[in-house]
């Protein structure tokens, strides 16, 4: 019943409902609807419809851009680990990890610029594959829930990236809260200087693996293994694939995606060691970001970048003088409407049959 | 005589597909009406008009002689039409009353549940039918011929008096479908109105009054049961002359292929399923294992793939001991495996069907070079086997596998694993819930490998099936070797004294 309805359907209907939920509660709250409107479209576009004599300003969309990078990179991991049957939801301790070993490698290691960028990318990589290989072992050689060991290696992630800080890194004496700032050579470029954004070269890698998600999954022959494990592991282990074996790297590799999404947020936008007081929430955003756009590449990107749009567009809000809480709130609708998809299928079957009974009528 | 349903001129179009056309079926009161077609001739899609779940393009339907228009299935349980669901639609830890009653439970004075009330009801609906139901039991307690009675139980405490079954037998073991069809005569003598949905012919010969048969989405025509045989029946439905026994060459037993030696096997609760079990298959012929559903077939077969571990024994294939192999090793050292868990074991479902053709072979060339999928020979290799073991679907070889009929999934693993060209192919329940075209055709396909030289190993519950093909018949009972026979020197009744354990007849057919 469901197949008439596709994927990309229930998520922009979700995307409508979520922003008109939003309209109607700013509508109430007594505030200007439009002012919402010009908000968002301030970070898609620069321009201020408020104030159309002003120049556009692309430092707003330069931040929506880079907003997005990151939570297009937890996408494709929670969405890759999802192709393969299993929830990444340990995100968030990958890109703690992920960014911690990035940070080891630009303050402990002497290298030229493009070199050096390149090692602490891989090495946060790297950690965030190991956060992930600890799940997917557990998973498929104890068969331990791989949900409860990604939560508590959130946690493990936190403390354990904050007293390898503390302990081995040089600590800022100024604040006592992040370590000195990484060496020129650690720092991801920013690509334009002609704005105040920190928008920079680490898009490179996020684009870099979008195509790499699809060409993977869709093109090899590992992919193909993938796909069938998760669709129907006992089909694929019928037919000879090593199911526990893609179970492992699958897990590593959504690790490495959310590893990478910490590396390019340390190394692009803070630049300097941090010591984690709470989750940033990149994690668990990529998992909104990959059920809205449905575990595939384009979707993950789509959805990555109508997020960013959300949040960058939240910020703007307060100068609009509406609460950028609303931002949250059309996410967290958004989310709920994709969550209820089979309720929203319902309705539009029943829309269906409305619209058919309207056609029978007027024939009759 | 009235009519208590009356479907007229129903057409009803699917956008590139006519599903039906142009069908009339008129069902009278009191009559047990059977509904007869080969998969995908259009007979789910004529009920599922009538219960409210598609509307027809146009036609009427009548109930009681009065017109309907039935949008939605809330309208049929109202008109007193209810539906037994091929798979069951029950909450597994729940009691029989909590199932019946799930919807419109009855209230207390103090607005609690009031199961007892309701238990008492079900009680008497049961005793009136004959039904033999408990209704504490839970679902999960209680077999598959008890979770269809309350299924039963669900249409008959809603008041339905015009019950629809759906292939209600595919589950069922003789000894059930035989009492299925005391009940459904007993529920006609009570008043009520059945339409069964079925491709058994035996079935219909048994309960049915009348038969409306479908062919491609077209009526061919209704009949009166008992004027009319089996066979005539079976061309309505196919459009041709059936046979119903295969045709076959005597067998060339060449070379043993597989041979299994005193092995033994736990089951999955870790009890022995399998004892001491010995077994040759050669080349050029088909063994059949015959046995009752649950003396130890799946484990035999899971141990032979790979699928679980043999506890003691060994298993030869070509004289290689694979015993310990894992299952890519078994396949490579030539193997095929037709699951009896078609939608478990054979077939990714939610992948297009020509992903599924190459599950085995996806890493060899042609199909991938370096580990990248070549999609053209993947797309040409599809079309082959779709052409060559005629398997039908709406999108041909990009269909997903889950919208296929069950027949072609069916033809589309045994396209895959035969392919193969294997020198053992095992085969498991091949024919399990498919219609006489595709039972005939896959019954073909599998002699057809066996002339070609591979050794069968035919596993399966349907006796009828077992004699039909086999060259030699193999018994397993409690897990034991009980008898191993020529085919032809036996019959239905010794096979079935060896499946009960009453005798045991290993003779020495080893030439």
């Amino acid at each position: 019943m469901n197949k008439k309805h596709s994927a990309l359907k229930i998520s922009l209907i979700a995307v409508v409902f979520g922003l008109l939920l939003g309209f109607l509660v700013v509508l109430i709250t007594g505030r200007s609807p439009m002012d919402m409107l010009y908000a968002f479209i301030r970070s898609l576009t620069g321009y201020n419809l408020a104030k159309p004599d002003k120049p556009i300003n692309l430092m707003y969309v330069f931040n929506w851009l880079l907003e997005a990078m990151p939570i297009i990179l937890t996408g494709l991991s929670v969405g890759f680990a999802y192709r393969t049957g299993l929830f990444n939801i340990g995100g968030e301790g990958q890109f703690m990890v992920g960014s911690t070993a990035a940070s080891f490698v630009a303050l402990t290691i002497n290298m030229p610029l493009v070199p050096h960028i390149i090692l602490c990318l891989v090495v946060g990589m790297l950690a965030g594959a190991l956060w992930g290989f600890i799940p997917g072992f557990l998973k498929a050689y104890h068969n331990i829930n791989e949900v409860v060991v990604c939560i508590m290696l959130n946690y493990i992630g936190l403390f354990f990236s904050n007293y390898l800080v503390r302990t081995f890194l040089e600590i800022d004496p100024n604040t006592n809260a992040r370590t000195v700032a990484f060496p020129i050579t650690a720092v991801l470029p920013k690509v334009t200087d002609m704005t105040a954004s920190q928008f920079n070269y680490g898009f490179v890698l996020v684009v870099l693996c979008l195509v790499m998600y699809w060409f993977i999954l869709e093109k090899t022959t590992f992919g193909y293994s993938l796909r069938a494990t998760g669709f129907n592991s006992e089909a694929a282990r019928f037919a000879g694939m090593k199911v526990k074996r893609n179970t492992v790297y699958s897990m590593m590799i959504a690790g490495a995606l959310s590893g990478a999404a910490g590396a390019i947020v340390v190394l692009g936008v803070f630049k300097y060691g941090r010591i984690f007081t709470l989750f940033d929430n990149y994690g668990f955003d990529g998992i909104s970001v990959a059920l809205v756009g449905a575990a595939n590449a384009v979707g993950i990107a789509l959805s990555g970048l109508l997020f960013a749009l959300l949040k960058s567009g939240g910020n703007n809000l307060q100068l609009f003088n509406i609460p950028k809480e609303i931002s949250q709130l059309i996410q967290a609708a958004i989310i709920f409407f994709v969550a209820i998809q089979y309720g929203v299928i319902l309705m539009l079957n029943k829309f269906d049959g409305f619209k058919l009974k309207l056609k029978g009528g007027k024939k009759a | 005589m009235a009519y208590a349903i009356e479907m007229l001129n129903i057409t009803k179009d699917f956008p590139g597909i006519r599903a039906n056309d142009n069908v009339t079926i008129q069902v009278e009161a009191n009559t047990v009406h059977a509904l007869l077609g080969e998969n995908g001739a259009g007979k789910s899609t004529i009920m599922s008009i009538l219960f409210g779940l598609y509307q027809p393009t146009s036609g009427i339907i009548k109930v009681n002689g009065k017109e309907v228009h039935i949008s939605n299935p809330n309208i049929a349980n109202s008109l007193g039409i209810g539906m037994v669901h091929q798979h069951f639609k029950l909450v597994d830890c729940f009691t029989v009353t909590e199932n019946i009653i799930l919807g419109m439970e009855p209230k207390t004075k103090y607005g609690t549940v009031d199961i007892k009330k309701a238990a008492e009801k079900i009680s008497k609906l049961s005793e009136k039918y004959g039904l033999n139901v408990d209704p504490y039991a839970k679902i999960e307690n209680i077999s598959v011929g008890m979770q269809q009675r309350v299924e039963i139980l669900k249409m008959l405490y809603r008041n339905s008096d015009i019950l629809i079954f759906d292939e209600p037998t595919a589950v069922l073991t003789p000894q059930e479908i035989h009492e299925l069809m005391l009940i459904m005569r007993n529920l006609v003598k009570e008043g009520k109105t059945i339409l069964l949905i079925t491709h058994k012919l035996k079935e219909i010969k048994e309960v049915a009054d009348h038969c409306t048969v479908l062919r491609k989405g077209k009526c061919i025509g209704t009949i009166d049961v008992k004027d009319t045989t089996e066979r005539q029946m079976a061309e309505m439905m196919v459009g041709r002359e059936v046979n119903f026994s295969v045709h076959k060459e005597k067998a060339q037993p060449k070379e043993v292929v597989l041979s299994i030696k005193n092995l033994n096997c736990n089951n999955f609760k870790g009890l022995r399923a399998v004892k001491d079990f010995s077994l040759d298959v050669r080349a050029g012929e088909i063994v059949g294992l015959a046995g009752i559903d649950g003396n130890g077939q799946t484990e035999l077969v899971y141990a032979i793939t790979g699928l679980a571990k043999s506890e003691s024994g060994s298993i030869f294939l070509n004289g290689q001991d694979i015993t310990n192999l894992p299952v890519k090793g078994r396949l490579d050292a030539g193997m095929a495996h037709v699951p009896e868990d078609r939608h478990k074991h054979g077939l990714v479902l939610d992948f297009p069907l020509k992903e599924n053709f190459i599950i085995h072979c996806y890493k060899d060339r042609p199909f991938s070079v370096n580990h990248i999928l070549q999609p053209q020979k993947i797309d040409e290799y599809a079309d082959f086997l779709i052409k060559e073991f005629d398997v039908r679907s709406g999108q041909g070889k990009e269909s997903k596998t889950r919208d296929m009929s069950g027949g072609n999934q069916q033809k589309a693993i045994i396209a895959r694993e035969l392919d193969r060209h294997a020198k053992l192919v095992i085969v498991v329940q091949p024919t399990r819930g498919l219609d006489v075209g595709a039972i005939e055709y896959i019954h073909s396909r599998i002699v057809a490998q066996r002339d070609a030289g591979a050794a069968v190993l035919l596993v399966s519950l349907e006796l009828d099936e077992i004699l039909n093909l086999s060259d030699k018949i193999a018994v397993i009972y409690d897990g034991q070797l009980s008898g191993y026979v020529n085919a032809e020197d036996t019959d239905e009744n010794e096979i079935g004294l060896m499946m009960s354990g009453s005798i045991k007849k290993v003779g020495d057919c080893h030439e």
